[in-house]
């Protein structure tokens, strides 16, 4: 362990350990001063004088691990690539996922999320429904940081917003053809009341769902 | 006729404590701009740009304007059982002896205008010195009775700092001076700054006429415990202990709105006298190196005259860029020191300043002593 070291006579007159530090200061004080005035002519773009970001303006650069936001990935047919087999759903520890399944009707797909919602306020970002899906139908790579709202409400994502990372609250209009449930198609429930301790607690989170809409005739034309 | 000469030196003494007022208040104002971004750049940070109006940000220069309005919108809080007369009195009492200490330094030479000569200095007091510490020790008051009013144990603790500070750094700060009192045998700053103006041919023939007659080369160990007392007065960083921001919050915990503001000003207002004050006494005041009132005198000889107002303004030019160099100075310490320890404090008043003080006293009077006996 290292004890208190003895201060040397130079040291203990504080003056020239104070210019020391003055000097210190005063050398970054004069460079990026400098380096500042050179940007105000535009020379020296290339050098910073700060190690800050600005930070909406000027995004730090991600790890290409980082976890953000969730999304669905998508078929060309502009379907999910989700088969619905509800392996996310299950080893979300957050419980955040809601699933519904419905039938497809490529034999060989079999099920697809009609409804697929992720309550963002609850997730931890773990990134286990990642891990486990077996058809790579859902990634954290969206590199959305700012994810904020005035309620809980709004933090839940529908399908709409996991199919498609660059729609923001509120999804102006209803763009999937599949039939699916989707908050578009229905008013936004109110907040829940504040949950009371001595009655059990609500399991599902989760909004009830609204109607289906949409068709796979519209995807895949009519069948002759 | 006497009652207009009467009045035009009224008029005159009004502009001329109008001009120190705007001076300092401006300079104030934009320290706590200068702290920002100061801070800001030596620590390579950008420092507060977001403040624009219409889209101009200019370096962040409205922030101190948006503090102001914030200032002035903000609750006036005065504790339930705080003393309201003495909670309102106290930051007034901060800021006005603050400011009043102005009056005695001057900023430039005489002005000669119509035959009238105009010293330019708000009130030519005799005893300048005097007048200006006696200001500066009254500001302890606002303190004191901040945290005496607010009754509130941290701001009593801060005000009680305060105090202890301020006796124990007074008492260098008043020795740190007076060997320039005795060298130059007077009381008076304009006279003071007069005086600084020669140089040192008469005691070094050769290099001597290059080095003019400043208060920092006749005493050199007095001007470091001046500046190390002076800013120890002004409250700040690394002698912030009545503040002390990280534990104590200090002697204004129970105040809000502008009355805060007022002592937030109060720190900056006296580092600007401080300023001015280290600029007078050492630093040769509105004196510019080589430059007597009819011209410039090189040292290798050469000449080259200048008018009546060029010289003035050249002084006052001197004079406001020497203040301001001390007020970077005293910026870089606060960004740069930490803060001192209550015993660490006290011991470097008592143990180190003051003995240096009053050995610097005496080797300057046997000094003088020994050219006056020589002649
Ligand atoms: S990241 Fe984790 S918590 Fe969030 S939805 Fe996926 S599994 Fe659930
Ligand atoms: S694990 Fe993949 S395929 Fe299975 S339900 Fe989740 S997203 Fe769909």
């Amino acid at each position: 362990m290292q004890r208190k070291r003895e201060l040397t006579f130079l040291e203990n007159l504080y003056v020239p350990e104070i210019v020391r530090g003055l000097v210190l200061t005063s050398r970054h004080f004069f460079g990026n001063l400098f380096i500042h005035t050179a940007h105000l002519v535009g020379l020296m773009k290339n050098r910073s004088a700060a190690v800050t970001f600005q930070y909406p303006e000027q995004k730090r650069p991600l790890a290409p691990r980082l976890r953000t936001r969730h999304r669905l990935t998508v078929r060309e047919e502009g379907t999910p690539r989700c088969v619905g087999c509800m392996l996310c759903e299950t080893v979300c520890p957050a419980k955040c996922i809601t699933i519904v399944a419905g039938e497809h009707p490529d034999p060989n797909v079999e099920k697809y999320p009609v409804r697929f919602d992720i309550d963002l306020g609850v997730c931890v970002y773990c990134g286990y429904c990642v891990e486990v899906c077996p058809e790579d139908a859902i990634r954290m790579d969206t590199e959305i940081l700012d994810i904020a709202a005035y309620s809980r409400q709004a933090m839940k994502l529908d399908i709409h917003e996991l199919m498609d990372p660059k729609l923001r609250k509120p999804v102006p209009e209803c763009t999937l053809k599949f039939p699916h449930q989707c908050r578009v198609h229905k008013p936004v429930l109110p907040e829940a009341p504040q949950q009371r301790s001595d009655l059990p607690a609500v399991v599902s989170r989760n909004e009830p769902p609204g109607p289906m809409v949409g068709s796979w005739e519209a995807v895949y034309g009519k069948k002759d | 006729m006497i009652a207009a000469l009467v009045f035009a030196d009224i008029g005159i003494k009004l502009a001329l404590a109008g001009i120190v007022f705007f001076g300092v208040l401006n300079l104030a104002g934009l320290h706590t701009w200068v702290e920002r971004k100061q801070s800001a750049i030596m620590q390579d940070r950008i420092g507060a740009n977001r403040a624009s109006i219409f889209g101009i940000k200019l370096f962040g220069l409205f922030h101190p304007l948006a503090d102001a309005i914030k200032m002035f919108f903000k609750e006036d809080f005065i504790p339930a059982n705080g003393d309201r007369l003495l909670h309102t009195l106290a930051p007034f009492l901060s800021v006005f002896f603050a400011l009043v200490a102005f009056a005695g330094i001057p900023f430039g030479d005489r002005l000669m205008v119509g035959g009238r000569a105009i010293n330019l200095q708000v009130a030519g007091i005799y005893i300048g010195i005097l007048y200006i510490f006696a200001m500066l020790s009254l500001g302890v008051y606002g303190v004191i009775l901040a945290g005496f009013s607010s009754r509130n144990n941290y701001a009593l603790l801060g005000s009680l700092r305060a105090t202890a500070q301020m006796i124990s750094y007074e008492i260098a700060l008043g020795l740190s001076i007076i060997g320039l009192v005795m060298i130059f045998s007077t009381m008076d700053l304009q006279q003071m700054v007069r005086a600084q103006g020669g140089d040192f041919s008469r005691w070094l023939p050769g290099i001597g006429r290059w080095i003019p007659m400043w208060g920092i080369f006749l005493q050199p160990v007095a001007f470091f415990v001046f500046l190390t007392a002076a800013l120890a007065e002004t409250k700040r960083v690394p002698f912030d202990l009545p503040e002390g921001e990280s534990e104590i919050i200090g002697y204004f915990v129970e105040y809000s709105g502008m009355k805060f503001g007022l002592f937030f000003m109060t720190d900056f207002i006296e580092t600007v006298l401080v300023a001015c004050l280290a600029t007078t006494l050492f630093f040769g005041g509105w004196q510019v190196p080589y430059l007597h009132p009819d011209g410039f005198h090189f040292p290798w000889g050469a000449t080259a005259a200048v008018g009546h107002l060029v010289y003035v303004g050249l002084g006052i030019a001197s004079f406001s860029l020497k203040v301001l160099a001390f007020c970077w100075l005293f910026m870089a310490i606060r960004w740069t020191l930490p803060r001192f320890r209550y015993d660490q404090l006290m011991k470097l008043g008592w143990i180190y300043l003051f003995p240096i003080a009053l050995v610097n006293v005496l080797v300057t009077a046997g000094i003088l002593a020994f050219l006056g006996a020589r002649g």
